[in-house]
């Protein structure tokens, strides 16, 4: 009983420890800027949605949201068609050096983007991509790739090779079994590991802040535009960010349970 | 249907020879069962048959047909895996169609032939279930049912009993045997299991370390093995192995703790060719008796040990620091440590040589 309730409390701790933050940005993005500098007030009597409708049409915020979109869009496309491929091979083949393989890709994941940020600019302006949305979804490729690779190799490793096989047998080549048998039963994880990727991409702020000044995604043209205005567009702009990623992740997250490795069973 | 013939196969993973040097015939419409321990490269060879794996050397046919280079789906086998692979995506019934699905046949046709397929093996009510919906057993029925529906030149299975319990095995085990027998499809089988191997197999090709130990009918291997690697394997208890040595007065002896044998005149004439001054005798514990038989020759020990199973008792004699194992039919007491003699006939008696572990008499 004690410990129920105790589990109970925690629980509910560790809650308001993360949904308070989130709370008070969506309110603050609501509430009216005369309610929001009145010192004596805490909860706003009425709600507007000016603030985003100005961030979003005034302050080119919409073209940002777009802008971002695309980058998440490209770079998911060209992560999944070279991904998967070498996902595969490291999953279904045995060659010499595949472990090394294996760690160098993982080992990508330890550099922060941001490093290769300015080097990336340098290089892009010479090939003339700088300020453009492939250089930074090309950007975002070198981080959501290896993250493709590793997952979806984890994904078709959990599919027994012997469906596959079966396939081939009964009348199928190896691509043509990998398409129709292997890629239906990962289709939900690879599903969920895209919208991963998208988040990753479409909360990378630094990099698409250094390589683009024109064609800004939404979090360098928030990083821009909204940090020097008032308070509430700020938080109209937090909430901008949030909210995607929160439907997100509230439609996959069993999936994403299990792409991690944690069964829910 | 189709003749398989395969000609010095050869198969490595890197340094490891899972094949070396496999020549193999089997029949038109024979069952033959591929027998070994794990790793001796039993499911190598299947996989290598049926076009899964690359040979590294070698030629397989197909009939006239040399297949060593088609894709598997060229080369007209199926084969029910170890854990089924039936495809969890798909309906038994689409399950059991898909075949046919992906060479086009007409609707009509492939109607008529799943249901009846599904008939033989008894998954009519299933056909419209998910895989996961299945117990091991029906999974495992849909599986065979896939395998033979488009009637193919070969039909493989990797140990497809082994997941399945033990009363189940036993059914399937006559099941797939009669499904054969009725189909006359060529059949090559793989298992670890000598009772699977003995019972279902026309022939039986033993396997050790990637190399063809013996081919040849389930009684042979079983009254005629090659090796002692063979006699070991088939046969449960398995064979005694007695070191014995060669004496030879007016006539030739065998001799060990407990046991004086008398030599045939074929046997004498083999040690003697071979120059054998020791040997190896085999003798299967089933054909040693308890009750003294015309020209049996007597083993002298004592009684270490009986296991009492009811409709057989396994006596372990002990003869010298020989421990041998014999299994006499019926329920039967014997008093632990009480001195006591039992008979070989001399027919039931192997011979191997030491050095190469060959048998010398067959």
């Amino acid at each position: 009983m004690i410990k129920k309730a105790l589990t109970l409390l925690i629980a509910i701790l560790i809650a308001f420890w993360f949904l308070t933050p989130i709370v008070l940005i969506v309110l603050s993005s609501l509430t009216p800027s005369a309610e929001y500098y009145d010192p004596h007030r805490i909860l706003p009597r009425s709600l507007t949605l000016n603030h985003l409708r100005s961030l979003f049409v005034t302050l080119g915020g919409w073209r940002a949201t777009l802008n971002s979109i695309q980058v998440a869009g490209i770079s998911i496309g060209i992560s999944f068609l070279f991904g998967l491929p070498a996902a595969y091979a490291l999953t279904r083949f045995v060659f010499r050096g595949k472990n090394s393989i294996r760690l160098a890709i993982l080992l990508t994941r330890s550099f922060p983007v941001l490093i290769i940020g300015i080097p990336l600019l340098t290089l892009y302006m010479r090939i003339g991509i700088s300020d453009t949305l492939l250089g930074v979804a090309l950007a975002h490729t070198s981080m959501v790739l290896p993250f493709v690779v590793l997952i979806s190799s984890s994904i078709i490793g959990g599919i027994s090779v012997e469906y596959e096989e079966a396939g081939m047998i009964f009348g199928l080549s190896r691509f043509a079994s990998f398409m129709r048998i292997t890629m239906p039963l990962v289709l939900p994880g690879l599903a969920a590991s895209a919208i991963f990727a998208f988040i990753m991409s479409w909360n990378e702020v630094f990099v698409a802040a250094i390589l683009t000044v024109g064609n800004r995604t939404l979090p360098a043209h928030i990083l821009n535009a909204a940090m020097t205005a008032p308070d509430y567009f700020k938080f109209a702009a937090g909430t901008i960010m949030a909210v995607p990623a929160m439907i997100f992740i509230f439609f996959t997250r069993k999936y994403l349970m299990s792409l991690w490795g944690i069964s829910l069973k | 249907m189709a003749e398989v013939k395969i000609e010095g196969v050869k198969k490595y993973f890197g340094d490891v020879k899972a094949l070396n040097g496999i020549d193999l015939t089997i029949e038109d419409g024979k069952f033959v069962v591929l027998l070994g321990p794990s790793g001796c490269g039993k499911t190598t060879l299947l996989r290598c048959m049926s076009g899964l794996e690359k040979l590294t050397e070698g030629k397989i046919f197909f009939g006239e047909k040399d297949v060593s280079n088609h894709a598997p789906k060229s080369r007209n086998v199926s084969m029910v895996f170890q854990s089924y692979a039936v495809w969890p995506h798909m309906k038994v019934y689409d399950n059991i169609a898909y075949p046919m699905k992906i060479k086009k046949f007409d609707k009509q046709e492939i109607k008529k032939r799943v249901m009846d397929t599904a008939k033989l093996l008894g998954i009519s009510e299933l056909v419209d279930r998910y895989p996961v919906q299945l117990s091991g057993g029906q999974r495992q029925r849909v599986a065979v049912a896939r395998a033979i529906v488009l009637e193919p030149a070969v039909l493989m299975m990797d140990e497809p009993l082994s997941n399945l319990d033990a009363l189940l095995r036993v059914l399937m085990r006559s099941e797939l045997k009669k499904l054969q027998e009725r189909l006359g499809t060529t059949t090559v089988y793989v298992t670890h299991d000598q009772v699977e191997a003995m019972t279902m197999g026309d022939l039986i090709a033993v396997m050790k370390d990637g190399v063809i130990q013996q081919y040849g009918k389930p009684e042979d291997i079983y009254h005629k093995p090659s090796n002692k690697f063979i006699a070991g394997f088939i046969g449960s208890p398995q064979m005694n192995f007695i070191d014995v040595e060669v004496k030879k007065n007016d006539s030739m002896h065998l001799l060990a703790p407990g046991i004086d044998v008398e030599c045939t005149p074929e046997m004498s004439e083999k040690i003697t060719r071979g120059g054998f001054s020791k040997l190896i005798m085999g003798i299967r514990p089933e054909n040693i008796h308890h009750v003294a038989d015309k020209n049996a020759i007597p083993i002298k020990g004592t009684v270490y040990f009986s296991e009492r199973l009811g409709a057989e008792t396994i006596v372990h004699l002990k003869a010298g620091d020989m421990r041998i194992i014999s299994r006499i039919a019926g329920d039967e007491v014997f008093e632990e440590d009480t001195p006591m003699n039992m008979y070989v006939p001399p027919s039931k008696i192997h011979l191997f040589d030491p050095e190469s572990e060959e048998s010398i008499l067959d």
